[in-house]
């Protein structure tokens, strides 16, 4: 599934938060989309998800964005779980919004928590969980939830160094193959994970270091 | 020493000194003379629940309580979540809402006598709105405050607004939601008491008043005892069920 955004702007005149920027994703392609704090990194992710009002056109494989739906998953930097459900339902949840019976959703949520090295914290309420667990959990529930595009707005920015190293190379693992567009600060992250790399008000920049520092800097 | 000692002890305190003061007639300023002895009241409760009719009072009083608390419960929430949720709907029904509100339940007595065929179904009425306002105003509040990223994540797993609202709105209020219920129980329990003793012909407010005024005075502490405990025992439950489904919050956020 390819993603495409054309002319986007979000807020009007010099509220603006986003102005006139384009961007595509190929079908399975890992973009990063990197910039300072405030530069409207998040914003875009939003107006991708169908969260918030926009000017310009987004689509996904040709059909036009007109709202949230199933199709554009959003993983949150933190606390995007149902802090009332255990792990477990909270993988559920996705399943359970498009009805799928309970014995089916249960048996795909323990295999995709067990995927993201869960096994065993099925009955945990989020607040018995780490940070990290917590991101895995957000991550098992967002494959659970089969969507074309997958959006994460800084999924690793709370996380402490080494926890975000092993994060890194889950998602790498788990999200290859998955039309993904990352939004971070984190330049070596973006180096890292990235396809292809992105700096909002810079367009695209080689996927390298400096090459990034400059344009984020500029 | 073990803390339920001295919990026990400062109650005992207090009956023992209720005791020696009224038992000698102790009148300074206040008039210890005119109340019941510990020993009387006792004596007295001894005998009310050794009969039927105790048992007839607590039992109308608990079903008025409860039939109003419980539509109060259903309709404060369901009100409360849509006065916030829908900008239209709070548009139309906060101004009468705003206006009644400050209104003392228990000064609708007249309107109650008034307007329904039976006094059974005014008393409920009373205690029905004394416990809507309090649920009704935590529950808009907690809507107000819900984080957006709950309803975000759940938008973008293709939830419908049905969804958002059983799966996100209604559990994640229900903490700030059980704070109006515990406020709730509590002037119910007033209303109902006072509503009783205005125009009841049965119930424990109405036996209490009734004892005041044959000048049956062990009678009448009988009865404000019985309210005690029922208004204890009924917030506990409110209490208790308040616990059990918001365990899941932040163990900073528990007593």
């Amino acid at each position: 599934m390819s993603l495409s955004v054309r002319s986007l702007t979000v807020g009007y005149g010099r509220s603006a938060v986003l102005t006139d920027f384009s961007l595509s994703v190929a079908d399975g392609e890992f973009v990063v989309v990197a910039g300072p704090s405030g530069c409207g990194k998040s914003t875009l992710l939003r107006a991708v998800a169908g969260l918030i009002p926009f000017t310009g056109e987004i689509s996904v494989d040709g059909e036009a964005v007109r709202g949230p739906s199933r199709d554009r998953a959003l993983v949150f930097q933190e606390d995007g779980l149902l802090p009332w459900r255990t792990a477990l339902r909270n993988v559920e949840l996705p399943l359970a919004l498009q009805g799928v019976p309970r014995s089916i959703r249960r048996a795909r949520a323990v295999e995709w928590l067990e995927r993201v090295g869960l096994a065993g914290f099925e009955g945990y309420l989020p607040r018995e969980l780490s940070g990290g667990m917590r991101q895995r959990v957000q991550l098992a529930r967002t494959l659970a939830q089969q969507p074309s595009v997958v959006l994460m707005d800084e999924p690793f920015g709370a996380l402490d160094a080494q926890t975000r190293a092993s994060m890194q190379e889950l998602v790498t693992e788990v999200l290859s193959g998955t039309t993904t567009l990352f939004v971070t600060h984190d330049v070596d992250e973006a180096v890292l994970l990235g396809d292809r790399v992105v700096v909002l008000g810079a367009g695209e920049v080689e996927r390298e270091r400096d090459a990034i520092l400059a344009a984020v800097k500029a | 020493m073990k803390r339920w000692v001295v919990r026990i002890g400062s109650v005992a305190v207090v009956l023992l000194l209720w005791q020696v003061l009224t038992a000698s007639d102790v009148r300074a300023w206040l008039r210890f003379d005119q109340l019941p002895t510990v020993v009387e009241v006792a004596e007295r409760f001894a005998v009310q629940v050794g009969g039927v009719e105790y048992y007839h009072d607590l039992g109308n009083s608990l079903v008025r309580i409860m039939t109003g608390f419980l539509l109060a419960a259903v309709l404060g929430i369901a009100f409360g979540v849509l006065i916030a949720r829908s900008p239209l709907l709070g548009d139309l029904l906060r101004p009468p809402l705003e206006v009644v509100r400050p209104i003392p339940a228990i000064a609708l007595v007249p309107i109650a006598i008034l307007l329904f065929p039976t006094d059974e179904q005014g008393i409920v009425f009373i205690t029905f709105i004394a416990a809507f306002f309090p649920i009704l105003v935590s529950t808009r509040h907690a809507v107000r405050a819900l984080p957006t990223i709950w309803e975000d994540a759940v938008r973008t797993m293709g939830g419908s607004r049905w969804q958002v609202l059983f799966r996100v709105v209604l559990p994640g209020t229900l903490p700030g939601v059980f704070g109006g219920l515990s406020v709730g129980m509590g002037v119910a329990w007033i209303c109902v008491i006072s509503a009783e003793m205005i125009s009841g012909q049965f119930g424990v407010g109405y036996r209490t008043w009734q004892a005041y005024t044959v000048v049956d005075y062990p009678g009448v502490i009988v009865g404000m005892v019985t309210i005690g405990l029922l208004g204890y025992l009924t917030s506990a439950a409110v209490e208790l069920l308040g616990r059990r489904v918001t365990r899941w919050l932040p163990r900073e956020a528990l007593r």
